[in-house]
């Protein structure tokens, strides 16, 4: 679809800043790139910077990078449990990779690359084929029975069976296709909003404006939500495959 | 909707995947050991001041139990000074009043032995003044001489009768 400058779907456009390739792929340094650049560093300063005086009693900065490491263990801890400690940095990484793509992406003439659907989608796909992996690893074959739910009679097996095994294979796509969807339509809609403060002006215009001062919060509720959402069902399936049901 | 142009995917996906395990190595090689590290100290120190303060409050206990162990013997040893003094102070008591008594009834029974002395002396005085004055009543009376080995004598004889 071709986008002009005043299209609220401009801001999702891929730019090229470096053209690479290798291999005959294209590998090109973009504007995606960049923020996914930025948020590894940013992410990388908060963590390492907060934490350079090791002080016993933390300060504001400490807090902070003390209070994200807890959040995320403590959610860890809560859904898996003890044996969860080992998939913690991953977890963690996945946390703080989409909040902080998020949180740029509420920057103005920022971009955000969790509002591109393969980004999301490869994301989720990684967790999944992970989680069913480190199912098969830890229970080998015994995993398949993750898609008998316990209690049900055998009679119920041929129903409940193949709707176990669809709700399996649709996690990635809903996993992937939700951060991408509320990014996408918070964004969208936040742009076609502030287009109109533009064509009402000033008078008129007030109201528009007023809806995306309000809007433009909720979207950093949603952009912390969703990256808290995509981590917390991460856990979910970890624990599914660890546990099985 | 430029998400959907697939010319887009395949530089997205190659830095998503350079960037995410740089993120993974950093976080789980550099940045999560450094938190975890500082939290863990932390929860050794308060573990540890906590374990200090119960051994200080054992002492403390320790303290104040021998304390009061010192107080009870110090109140039950100033108890039995004070019987002790009670007791003694009784017995003295008793024995000066014993000595008392006993001096009292001595100096009675000399004084009793000294009248009965004086009584008898008196009562050989009266017997002898007694025979004078008899036989010198006699010598007037009848101009007789008396010897007064007689006239004691006779007053004792009549004494005598009389009780």
């Amino acid at each position: 679809m071709a986008t002009t400058g005043n299209s609220p779907l401009h801001q999702f456009e891929i730019h090229t800043l470096l053209p690479l390739s290798a291999g005959g792929t294209d590998i090109s340094f973009t504007n995606s790139a960049a923020f996914m650049l930025l948020a590894l560093v940013l992410s990388t300063l908060f963590l390492v910077l907060g934490m350079r005086k090791r002080a016993l009693v933390p300060g504001r900065w400490q807090s902070m990078a003390e209070m994200s490491y807890e959040f995320i263990a403590s959610m860890l801890r809560d859904t898996v449990g003890s044996d969860g400690r080992r998939y913690f940095p991953f977890v963690f990484s996945l946390f703080m990779f989409i909040l902080f793509g998020n949180m740029l992406g509420m920057i103005p003439y920022g971009f955000t690359f969790t509002s591109h659907i393969i980004v999301t989608f490869a994301m989720a796909i990684v967790v999944f084929l992970g989680v069913t992996i480190l199912g098969f690893v830890k229970h080998g074959l015994h995993f398949f029975t993750f898609f008998v739910p316990p209690g049900t009679s055998p009679i119920m097996w041929p129903l409940m069976i193949p709707i176990e095994i669809i709700s399996y294979l649709s996690r990635p796509i809903s996993l992937g296709v939700r951060l991408f969807a509320n990014l996408t339509a918070g964004h969208t809609m936040l742009k076609v909003f502030a287009g109109f403060v533009v064509s009402l002006g000033i008078g008129a215009g007030i109201l528009p404006l007023a809806f995306v001062v309000a809007l433009t919060g909720l979207e950093f509720l949603i952009a912390f939500l969703q990256a808290y959402v995509f981590t917390i069902l991460t856990c979910f399936y970890i624990k599914d495959a660890l546990h099985l049901h | 909707m430029p998400q959907l142009d697939p010319s887009t995917f395949s530089p997205q996906l190659f830095w998503l995947a350079i960037t995410f395990v740089a993120l993974y190595l950093i976080m789980w090689r550099v940045a999560l050991p450094r938190i975890s590290d500082v939290l863990q100290e932390r929860q050794e120190r308060i573990d540890d001041d906590l374990q200090k303060a119960e051994q200080l409050k054992v002492d403390a206990d320790e303290v104040l139990r021998s304390y009061e162990r010192a107080m009870a013997e110090g109140r039950a040893k100033a108890q039995q000074v004070l019987h002790q003094g009670a007791e003694k102070i009784a017995a003295e008591s008793a024995e000066r009043h014993a000595a008392l008594g006993e001096k009292v009834a001595g100096q009675m029974a000399e004084a009793e032995a000294r009248i009965a002395a004086e009584r008898d002396a008196a009562l050989a005085n009266v017997r002898s003044v007694a025979a004078e004055v008899a036989a010198a009543a006699a010598t007037r009376l009848t101009g007789a001489e008396i010897p007064a080995a007689e006239a004691e004598a006779a007053v004792g004889a009549s004494m005598e009768e009389r009780g």
